[in-house]
């Protein structure tokens, strides 16, 4: 279990169900029934079901799903623009849900800022204005507010234009000054609503990198609702994947890429990338058989015959990499009378094993040999071949 | 079978009862009746009384200027000026501005309560349903049916004919208030509320600003619709041009009434380009009041 100073904000068994005949649905829902059932038998619509999550402080904590699946219904029931039905959402100790109009008004002022998809920005204002609109509300003075916003302006990178107006921008412009606006309020929590899904793909990439940037920055904790898996896996630190209002599983990337909780989500994820993701811990095999440095040259032979291998990985008492004892090799060295040491190839490629598949593959395609992986001593822990490589994408 | 072609009649409505009822009704409340017109009819003179002291060049330079900021062309308020200037060369200055004044000050009335009213039921889906028949009814009901009450209620006169003419010309602002302030894109809204904006924040700062073209649409509308009561408000004793057509119909004169209705078309069309350069241009806009609540 996390500890309750990471965990910034919780949802328990957080719901929204839309209808007249809430209580009937909500039971059949305890009983196990399904949303389509529901639907059918009572009218209501069960947007969410029992959502239980917990975001970490300052972390990125990624959303994602296909429409319908409840995400953007989640992330609004967090600042309440969805008044949720049931359940707890828990944030400094207080229960939002609980909270009074006034409380409310103040969390939002202070506490929670919003980028929209669609950007939500206010056409009869220039940039400027919409930037400062946070404080505007506020009730901070013109002077103040304006300087604020021109410092986040300046962040995003749209120094210089803000006198003008929005309706000119492009959409990644726009997006720009939606997130300058929530920034600009400077809370702790960012909420998006997949703000980098109506952007063009390569607009949407440098978004996301400029997103990083100003997140290394800031540390701010981001809610980040998304439906493309490729994001999810780049923008967050942890990933909830949900569907039909439900969460079917909560990890890391990596997490959900190796331990898929359902059918599901591993259907759901084969569209990703997977060398982005997955560490070479993942996929490193253990060597069918290794040579200790103190053999002898016949009994490395027979090592590799046995298991049918053109080269064998050799270590030293402590498991500490030492090199590769190709057959050519042994075969001259035995026929010299010489040991194995004298004939090792040494230049080995080694890798750590938190790196990523991705980064593995330049060196694989050139290699002839295994690439091994080894932790900071140089123990042996595995090897990757490029068979190995091709076997995880 | 003859009642099956006869439709069967089941009762009688008596009509007297509702005559005597409005009559009962105009005596019970005559002192807020009367006060209602007393105020009207200030209004009305006292619009009236400011257009008279305008000096007619005055008036005409100013619809030049204005057509001219508003076309962004000098020939279109040249246009306005001299079609002003006809209205007067044929005589009716005077009656015009009796029918200006009337027309303002409905119109005043009818965005006051209008403005409000549209924002209600933007806001609201139940004042919405509550209000729909009821606006279907105000712009679907004969003139002549709510005028006769008008009489007996406030008497022959110009408070009447405000009265009549903001029931009749009220209607569109109320819809095109309310349909432009739901139009507003929902993120935009969801937004404004998610910083934290009150109810009155978001309705002013941004609901309102981005429904202003649709708004300004609707006060156009009520505008017209007030320019077309002008020959009906007459027959309940609003003078003016209308009075002025009015007669040329009962007496025959075509020519008379050509004249006086070619008036009302002409300040119907300067009315109208006037009002379409106030819509504010939207971009330029400036929110210069910050820190309300």
């Amino acid at each position: 279990m996390r500890n309750s100073e990471t965990v910034i904000l919780k949802m328990k068994h957080v719901c929204k169900v839309y209808g007249r005949n809430r209580a009937e649905a909500e039971k059949m829902m305890r009983d196990g029934a399904d949303k389509a059932e529901v639907y059918r038998k009572t009218g209501c619509t069960v947007a969410l079901w029992d959502i239980n999550l917990e975001i970490p402080r300052g972390k990125i904590f990624v959303i994602i799903g296909l429409s319908g699946s409840g995400k953007s219904t989640a992330i609004r029931c967090i600042n309440r623009l969805t008044e949720p039905t049931g359940g707890q959402i828990i944030y400094n100790g207080r229960d939002v849900n609980e909270m009074n109009a006034q409380e409310l008004l103040m969390l939002r002022r202070h506490n929670m800022s919003m980028v929209f998809q669609s950007f939500g920005l206010m056409s009869h204002r220039n940039i400027l204005e919409n930037v400062a609109y946070g404080l505007e509300v506020k009730g901070v003075p013109k002077e103040e507010r304006e300087e604020q916003a021109l410092k986040y302006i300046a962040m995003v990178g749209l120094e210089g234009l803000e006198q003008q107006s929005c309706d000119q921008l492009s959409g990644g412009m726009k997006q720009r000054v939606g997130i300058a606006r929530a920034l600009t309020s400077e809370s702790e929590i960012l909420l998006m609503d997949e703000p980098f899904s109506a952007l063009d793909p390569l607009v949407r990439r440098d978004m996301q990198f400029e997103l990083l940037k100003i997140q290394h920055k800031l540390k701010k904790t981001i809610v980040f609702i998304t439906h493309d898996v490729d994001e999810a896996f780049k923008m967050g630190d942890t990933v909830c994947i949900m569907k039909g209002g439900k969460v079917i599983q909560v990890g890391t990337p990596e997490e959900l890429m190796v331990n898929p909780a359902t059918p599901y989500v591993s259907r759901f994820l084969d569209t990703a990338d997977k060398t982005k993701v997955m560490t070479v811990s993942n996929i490193m095999i253990t060597p069918s058989s290794m040579v200790r440095i103190s053999d002898s040259i016949d009994w490395a032979l027979r090592e590799m015959r046995k298991n049918n291998l053109s080269s064998v990985v050799v270590i030293d008492n402590d498991m500490r990499l030492c090199g590769f004892l190709n057959i050519h090799e042994a075969l001259q060295a035995r026929k010299d009378r010489k040991s194995i040491l004298g004939s090792l190839t040494t230049d080995v490629r080694t890798v750590s094993p938190d790196a990523l598949v991705s980064e593995v593959i330049p060196m694989a395609s050139t290699a002839n040999l295994p690439i091994a992986v080894v932790d900071e001593y140089n123990t042996l822990l595995g090897l990757v071949t490029k068979s190995t490589i091709l076997a995880s994408m | 079978m003859n009642w099956f072609f006869e439709f069967p009649k089941w009762f009688d409505i008596d009509a007297e009862i509702i005559d005597r009822a409005v009559r009962n009704f105009a005596v019970f409340a005559s002192g807020p009746l009367n006060a209602v017109k007393t105020g009207l009819n200030a209004m009305v003179n006292f619009i009236n009384l400011i257009l008279d002291h305008i000096p007619w060049p005055l008036l005409i330079l100013l619809v030049v200027f204005l057509g001219w900021r508003s076309g962004k062309k000098l020939r279109h308020g040249i246009v306005y000026g001299t079609l002003l200037f006809l209205i007067g060369a044929a005589g009716l200055w005077p009656l015009m501005n009796v029918t200006l004044s009337v027309v303002l000050a409905s119109v005043f009335w009818a965005l006051l309560l209008g403005v409000p009213i549209g924002i209600l039921m933007s806001g609201s889906d139940r004042a919405n349903n509550v209000m729909r028949p009821i606006l279907d009814t105000m712009q679907t009901m004969p003139v002549f049916v709510y005028l006769i009450p008008a009489l007996l209620l406030f008497g022959t006169g110009n408070a009447s004919g405000v009265i009549a003419t903001v029931i009749y010309a009220i209607v569109p602002v109320i819809r095109l208030t309310s349909l432009g302030i739901r139009q507003v894109d929902k993120e935009v809204v969801e937004a404004a509320v998610s910083f934290g904006s009150t109810r009155w924040q978001t309705l002013k700062k941004v609901q309102i600003p981005q429904a202003m073209p649709t708004i300004m649409t609707g006060v156009n509308q009520t505008l017209m619709m007030a320019m077309a009561m002008v020959v009906t408000t007459s027959m309940i004793g609003v003078r003016g041009l209308g009075m002025e057509v009015l007669n040329a119909v009962n007496r025959i004169e075509i020519g008379r009434g050509l004249i006086a209705g070619t008036s009302v078309v002409i300040l119907a069309v300067i009315l109208d380009r006037l009002a379409q350069s106030v819509t504010p241009d939207q971009n330029k806009q400036d929110s210069e009041d910050g820190g309300t609540e």
